[in-house]
């Protein structure tokens, strides 16, 4: 009798522990952010926001250069984007990319070593249309990163490439097509919060401009035709943002009514131009880009690697929690004036 | 001085085992012989078996089998029959239904025709074990109240399975076979029709469900507080109402002003426990349907309150002339 008891104890408390190790240790922060008694609350793990604040700081402050002396353009050669800058500018924003980018290769991680204009390097390609993509970022999204702005350090943080780039996963192979179909879901996706859900929300909906919204629109059926599947492809790519950006449903969402725009919070219209600003990276310029890059930086379909909400984001609702560094490089935040007529025209 | 046992003391009663009261003709013999497994009887009744199976049980097992293993097999062939992933991804794993460009034509196996296949063999098997339940009730002369709890439940996995999504005109409306896959159905599903916790039905399903708990819990904490008087031998109370049924009834209205009576408990009970998947069922049956979002429904109807825009006048972006796309 006592052994059986004791047996069944420690069942339990075994049980009990394999139950609790998936959950977060209380107590969590809790704040109220809509009307009181409707659930609108942003909940944070205090240890882990702690954590990700220590991950999510800005560099050190380099010397932006002084705006005196003539202009680069003028002084070097093949200079397509930056020209306007003046020349200390110009080499500052040059060794600032390299602290940014490619702390450990140095400028000869984009420049041939001895030819400073020599465009051979398909990482100088890379580099030139990146800060076009900058520039572009920060002078025609406005609605999205405000004044607060980008520079190559909010995705790249030292490293060549972003860490929270995405590939198209390679297709399930189905052999003989007989059974054991996954849909392309099924599988613990980090990418849509270890859910079930469809794996590849980015495909779906980041490159093309893809109807995202499927809720009823009218309280009776009025031909509004969405799926159950495509609800799931919807939902698939909310958990992908909230994990992208560390909040929950309810930092965007009304959760009583999803679609409805009057009772959200305004976050929702920034995402929703945040949205329609990866499309524009993505198809602009980070897929144009894959004709140039080496087979070692292409995905396992061959693809290009896609931006989404956590390139620049990684886990903070805003980037840096919304510490600009963009101002004092001014070479980053308005479209380079055309290059000279001579120049060849930037690689699409 | 006789002391009384019940099941739930240490002291066991233990009789001659019971093969049960002769049956008619028509049935099939029962299978095994009953023997005494002590353990059981710290659950229940010591007496294990014997078991009638018959043609019903037989069919009804063979094909929920076959559903099981199609589904298995699915499952496993997902993850290239690889049986280590099989176990360590099984909560993720999933048989789906077909997708929605097939409407209700059949699909091709492996695009959700295994899904039909193994709803077929599923909704036959439970079918035939209702008929199995409903029949063995009769052969002993039973009330067939069992069998239609089972069949309200049975309502809900029809409409779930087949009856909304043949009113919809596509299998893709149906629930996929997955642990997980099935708590992500229900979430879009809500998601797409606005938000079902808005839906009358539902909430009447919750009530239902929520009071069939209650009533499970004031019941069996009644019986099992007047066991020591002999309270739970329920039949003898209901001829004979003893000090037991009397302390229990007189508990209730001391409590709350009024009682249920010995039987009229267990009609309390069957009711809420059927009401729930029926009104469930009618609230999945109208969803999309007849509404297509709840929560607007409901605004309309004035069951949604309206709360104060404490975030300003939020408009739909798409909507603004001048902003880009």
């Amino acid at each position: 009798m006592t052994l059986l008891k004791r047996a069944s104890a420690l069942i339990f408390t075994a049980l009990a522990a394999t139950l609790l190790a998936g959950c977060e240790r209380p107590p969590m922060d809790s704040t109220q952010i809509g009307y009181r008694g409707t659930g609108m609350e942003q909940v944070d793990n205090p240890r882990i926001v702690a954590a990700k604040q220590q991950a999510n700081v800005i560099p050190e402050a380099i010397d932006p250069g002084s705006p005196d002396g003539p202009k680069a353009r003028d002084v070097l050669q093949n200079v397509q984007v930056l020209g306007d800058l003046s020349i200390g500018q110009f080499t500052a924003q040059m060794a600032a990319m390299t602290a940014w980018v490619a702390p450990e290769a140095g400028c000869n991680y984009c420049h041939v070593e001895g030819n400073m204009a020599d465009d051979s390097k398909y990482t100088h390609t890379v580099a030139r249309r990146m800060i076009q993509m900058t520039q572009n970022i920060n002078a025609n999204w406005k609605s999205h990163v405000a004044e607060t702005g980008v520079t190559c350090y909010t995705c790249h943080r030292g490293n060549n490439v972003p860490e929270q780039t995405w590939f198209q996963p390679l297709a399930q192979d189905k052999r003989a097509d007989f059974m054991g179909n996954r849909n392309g879901q099924n599988q613990a996706s980090p990418l849509v919060g270890l859910s079930s859900l469809p794996a590849d929300p980015i495909t779906t909906y980041l490159l093309k401009p893809v109807d995202i919204r499927v809720g009823g629109t009218t309280a009776l059926p009025t031909g509004h035709v969405k799926s159950i599947q495509e609800t799931e492809d919807t939902y698939a790519l909310m958990m992908y943002f909230s994990g992208s950006l560390g909040v929950n449903c309810t930092y965007c969402h009304n959760s009583r009514h999803f679609g409805s725009w009057e009772e959200s919070p305004p976050q929702r219209t920034l995402a929703w131009h945040g949205i329609n600003m990866v499309r524009n990276i993505n198809n602009e310029y980070t897929v144009p880009l894959g004709k140039v890059l080496p087979p070692n930086r292409l995905g396992p379909n061959g693809d290009t690697p896609l931006v989404a909400c956590a390139t620049c984001h990684q886990g903070a609702n805003k980037p840096f929690y919304g510490v600009s560094m963009v101002k004092p490089w001014i070479g980053l935040q308005s479209l380079s004036s055309a290059p000279p007529a001579a120049a060849a025209p930037a690689p699409q | 001085m006789i002391e009384y046992q019940n099941l739930f003391t240490s002291v066991r009663a233990v009789g001659p085992l019971h093969s049960g009261v002769p049956l008619g003709q028509g049935n099939f013999r029962r299978d095994g012989s009953p023997v005494s497994f002590p353990l059981a009887a710290r659950l229940g009744m010591a007496q294990i078996g014997p078991i009638y199976l018959g043609g019903l049980g037989v069919a009804a097992l063979f094909l929920g089998l076959l559903s099981f293993v199609t589904i298995g097999l699915n499952m496993l062939a997902s993850v290239n029959w690889d049986p280590v992933q099989f176990i360590r991804q099984l909560f993720w794993l999933s048989l789906d239904p077909p997708a929605p460009q097939y409407g209700l034509s059949l699909p091709p196996l492996n695009d959700g025709g295994w899904w039909l296949v193994a709803g077929f063999f599923l909704t036959t098997s439970i079918m035939l074990w209702w008929v199995r339940m409903y029949t063995r009730a009769r052969a002993l002369g039973m009330g067939t109240h069992v069998a239609w709890a089972f069949a309200a439940a049975i309502w809900l996995f029809l409409v779930l399975g087949f009856i909304r999504p043949v009113l919809m005109g596509s299998w893709s409306e149906a629930v996929p076979f997955g642990i997980f896959s099935h708590l992500d159905w229900t979430a879009a599903f809500s998601i797409r029709y606005g938000n079902l916790f808005y839906n009358p039905f539902h909430a009447l399903s919750i009530v239902f469900l929520y009071g069939s708990a209650l009533l499970f819990a004031m019941h069996g904490g009644t019986i099992l507080a007047v066991s020591r008087f002999g309270g739970e031998r329920e039949l003898e109370q209901i001829v004979d109402r003893g000090t037991a049924s009397e302390r229990a009834a007189l508990f209730w209205r001391w409590t709350m002003g009024f009682n249920a009576t010995t039987e009229s408990i267990h009609r309390w009970a069957w009711w809420f426990a059927v009401l729930t998947p029926l009104t469930g069922g009618i609230g999945i049956l109208l969803t999309g349907t007849v509404v297509d979002n709840w929560y607007l429904w409901a605004v309309q109807h004035g069951v949604a309150p309206p709360y104060p825009p404490v975030f300003g006048n939020m408009v739909d972006p798409a909507a603004v002339q001048g902003v880009k796309p």
